[in-house]
């Protein structure tokens, strides 16, 4: 397919902007710029048809299922979105004088008083942008408080083998040198590894719950008790909250510090990378160092982002919450599990599970069998679902489980759903064993075949090569 | 009231029941009972979506949305044409994951390959990320891809805007590194002072362009010293003012990130917003972030996939160059839908159009008396003013549906106009201001 910049012809525009009513200015030359532009030169049906076009070429949850674990990726409502367009809402200076941004204050705090209770934590700030913006917030606050105390030797921040790669990444970034522990045979977290572990050099320690294989670690109150007692905190990511939200919270396992990713637990779409929002939740006592923009609050001792987070992100999670309630949180969390164990069960017969227990909201496979036995991997499977319209769960992650596939269907899926694709999954599965070669060579029905990603990173061809160009 | 969920209350009955259990308690049976919440959430009952639209309308009719914007400080009110708008809301582009699946992804993998191509173009740099959060979390991301075993304290110019510099303190603060500040003169950065401070501990060096008065900086002088000295260059620019203004590339800049809010995004109370990131080809593998490159896929067909993934945290863990992970793609297409959209030539008019309303409602302020422009240099779209009953000039125009710039203190105020301003708007603020002094 052309890129936009070969659409383009010289003279070709669109209409948008009136000629100036001003004198007018000239840049002085010293500031001016003298090199090509290169910008596209279209007609506005060109762009038109150019990004349909692309659009016909990506796959969203509201196109098809999208099992891809530890994303969440359920249906984002379209009313969330209808509301965060709103012109009271987009056409806000975040500097405008409160009297008149008294809607998006109220909105915000309204926001976070009902993330503090879901997460049984004191206080909440909305600034993070995603994520790992959001790890790297809770760890700052983390830092703040033994900074504060003058507790310096507190460097390291404990992180179990399977962990996100950002838990890791965000204790670097942080400044906090990382130890990682392994994880025990169940999937959870090796308690005599963590007492070895512990020390008085440790800051905090990092966890999902339930964790990366979707299991909710039973020793949770042993754990956060050891890491306090050893004067550390505990770090809750929130990544698969959606499994728990309405039935238990993180403040009552003894976390400290929580982030939450408003785009996989609260149905704000993911938009192919972002934007997402990564509210930081903390008990009182880790209030103090909330960040804020300093523009508007000089006070702040801590900033990671202009103004105040991501905020039409924080309004589609709004409506999203007010729409469930109480009852609906509980019950969404209750059928992302239920459907998650569903849809292993349908599985089990084939492929087989990491780990064979009741799961939480997702579930791995490891195919390190099924690969000896057929030579088809676990990338081969993933690619033959591309042709049955599905879009893959998360491949060889955690890095525990070998030959690895995570599974998270979410409560958006139905019954139906979840039988279809396990149907798919036993045909390749069959097909695995009948015709190995056609899963190591899938995609076939996709826009492009398997791409050549060593030639990608070996010959780094990144953008578009204009005629005029230096 | 609902929660999106499909299948009926005895199709979930007859999935449990497939799984041997009888109620939802049994799929939580590896939680202890001690933390098992035995209440409901303290939450408003759930709603429907006539009643949550109605109720999330009240809210929104409780903020007021002015005719004319003249604030900018940050975040600026440029005219979005309709299909920047429609683009972006496509299903498909809006509810995908990251591109991790290339084969089901080509649209969004090309569309960021454009959008990598259009920064380029803006900076004149040789490689663009895929973005990240927005202009402040750029620039001190950039401050971190400088630094080495040797070089670690960052330079930077007290020119900046506030909310970027709180965020480079506390990226140092995190990572403990030293920042400094350069002072300012005159409202542009002391070159005297510059000269000064660097050493052979000095990094990078950072300058906003234009400056948080809006000032144009000597990028180029300031730069060339900073070089002089071993220490690596970013500029942090108004993408709006680089289709007329000289470019990072132009000025000698290594890396150049900016706030990429302008280029099609509302004002929306501060977010989503786009932070931009290009370097020269020497600082690509130092990037944080995704980056999209165009390979062959097994029939020969060009593909685009992520790559140079060994930089990221997925693989590199501890070691990456940042942990970022989700970006901002969504706004990333949507620059780019704005600049197909305005191309070369719209957006030049935007930006002459921008300045030149800004200059013009500077003319008219200083004709009066007792106005007095807090700086006398060259400037884009935003200039300082010191002008007396500054607070009742404000309230006065808000009353009349204009937002005025921001008060800074002592009765200063930071002017901006952009394109959409209207002759007739700022001869209105002139008027009333008239008004208000001899009232």
């Amino acid at each position: 397919m052309k890129l936009i910049f070969e659409h383009s012809i010289h003279g070709k525009a669109c209409d948008i902007l009136p000629s100036s009513d001003v004198p007018a200015v000239e840049l002085p030359a010293k500031f001016a710029r003298s090199s090509a532009l290169n910008l596209p030169e279209v007609a506005e049906i060109d762009v038109s048809r150019h990004y349909t076009a692309l659009s016909k070429r990506a796959h969203g949850v509201n196109c098809g299922f999208y099992p891809l674990g530890s994303c969440t990726m359920k249906y984002n409502p379209r009313i969330d979105e209808q509301i965060a367009a709103l012109p009271q809402f987009t056409e806000i200076h975040p500097l405008a004088p409160r009297e008149y941004t008294r809607g998006c204050d109220e909105a915000i705090a309204l926001c976070k008083s009902l993330l503090c209770e879901i997460t049984g934590m004191d206080a909440m700030t909305l600034q993070p942008a995603a994520g790992a913006h959001g790890e790297f917030m809770g760890l700052l606050l983390i830092k703040s408080y033994h900074t504060e105390r003058k507790d310096f030797r507190r460097t390291k921040i404990i992180v179990p083998d399977s962990a996100h790669g950002t838990n890791p990444a965000s204790a670097a970034m942080c400044g906090f040198t990382t130890v990682s522990i392994p994880s025990a045979p169940d999937g959870c977290v090796d308690i005599e590894a963590l007492k070895s572990a512990l020390s008085d050099e440790v800051a905090g320690l990092m966890l999902t719950n339930p964790n990366t294989v979707g299991l909710f670690d039973k020793q949770i109150i042993e754990i956060t008790r050891l890491v306090h007692e050893a004067g550390g905190l505990v770090y809750y990511d929130g990544a698969n909250l959606n499994a728990i939200m309405g039935v238990v919270r993180p403040g009552d396992m003894g976390f400290d510090v929580v982030h939450l990713n408003l785009h996989k637990t609260f149905a704000t779409p993911h938009g192919g990378g972002g934007p997402g929002s990564g509210p930081v939740g903390c008990k009182a006592f880790l209030a103090p160092y909330l960040p804020d923009s300093v523009v508007r609050n000089p006070e702040t001792k801590l900033q990671i982002r202009s103004f105040y987070g991501n905020f039409l992100v924080v309004i589609k999670a709004l409506c999203y919450i007010l729409t469930l309630g109480a009852e609906g949180i509980r019950e969404a969390a209750q059928n992302a599990v239920l459907n998650a164990n569903y849809l292993m069960h349908l599985l089990k017969d084939s492929f087989t599970p990491a780990y064979d227990t009741v799961c939480m909201h997702e579930f791995v496979l490891t195919l390190e069998d099924f690969k000896h036995e057929t030579g088809v991997s676990a990338l081969d499977v993933a690619k033959t679902m591309i042709d049955f319209g599905i879009h893959p769960p998360t491949m060889y992650f955690p890095l525990i489980v070998h030959e690895a596939l995570m599974l998270e269907p979410t409560e958006t899926e139905s019954k139906e759903t979840l039988e279809e694709a396990a149907k798919v999954l036993k045909r390749i599965y069959a097909m695995a064993h009948s015709e190995p070669e056609t899963l190591k060579s899938a995609p076939h029905n996709a826009p492009i075949g398997r791409p050549d990603e060593v030639l990608a990173a070996r010959q780094p061809v990144l953008k578009y090569g204009f005629e005029n160009d230096r | 009231m609902g929660s999106y969920i499909p299948s009926t209350p005895s199709q979930r009955r007859e999935m449990l029941e497939k799984l041997g259990m009888s109620s939802y308690s049994d799929l939580y049976r590896d939680v202890p009972s001690s933390v098992l919440l035995n209440r409901p959430l303290n939450l408003p009952q759930g709603r429907s979506e006539l009643e949550v639209q109605r109720q999330m309308q009240q809210l929104a009719q409780k903020n007021r949305v002015f005719q004319t914007v003249l604030r900018g400080a940050g975040a600026y009110d440029h005219y979005i044409p309709a299909i920047v708008k429609t683009i972006p809301q496509k299903e498909e582009f809006l509810t995908a994951y990251t591109p991790y699946q290339a084969e089901m992804s080509q649209g969004i993998l090309q569309s960021i390959f454009e959008y990598q191509t259009m920064i380029c173009s803006l900076t004149g740099m040789d490689v663009s990320n895929a973005s990240v959060y927005d202009g402040a979390s750029a620039a001190a991301e950039a401050l971190a891809m400088c630094r080495d075993r040797k070089r670690t304290v960052s330079l930077v110019s007290a020119t900046t805007h506030p909310d970027v510099l709180k965020t480079m303190q506390t990226y140092c603060f995190a990572s403990n590194h030293e920042l400094i500040l350069v002072p300012e003169k005159d409202g542009k950065t002391d070159i005297e002072a510059l000269n000064k401070l660097l050493s052979d501990s000095v990094s990078a060096l950072y300058i906003q362009q234009p400056n948080f008065y809006g000032i144009f900086e000597d990028c180029s002088e300031l730069f060339e010293i900073a070089h002089a000295n071993g220490t690596l260059c970013i500029m942090g620019c108004n993408p709006i003012a680089l289709a007329i203004m000289k470019t990072p590339a132009e000025c000698g800049a290594d890396i150049a990130t900016g706030e990429g809010q302008p280029l099609g995004m509302p004002l929306s109370y501060g977010g989503p917003y786009l932070g931009f990131m290009a370097a020269t080809s020497k600082h690509m593998r130092k990037l944080p972030g995704r980056i999209v490159g165009k390979t062959l896929d097994n029939q020969g067909n060009t593909a685009y996939v992520l790559t140079l993934q060994a930089r990221e945290q997925h693989i590199r863990r501890e070691k990456a160059s940042s942990n970022i992970c989700s970006n901002q793609a969504l706004c990333a297409l949507t620059a780019a839908v704005y600049m197909s959209t305005m191309g070369e030539a719209g957006m030049r008019e935007a930006a002459l159009q921008s300045m030149s309303k800004a200059h013009y409602l500077k003319e008219k302020l200083c004709a009066l008396p007792n106005v007095k422009p807090v700086f006398d240099a060259p400037f884009f779209h935003e200039f300082l003013l010191e002008m007396p009953k500054s607070r009742e000039l404000l309230s006065r125009l808000e009353n009349e549906g204009i937002l005025g710039g921001l008060p800074t203190g002592c009765d200063k105020i930071l002017w901006c106009a952009t394109e959409k301003a209207s002759r007739e708007a700022l001869d209105r603020v002139v008027e009333i201001y008239k008004e208000v002094l001899t009232a």
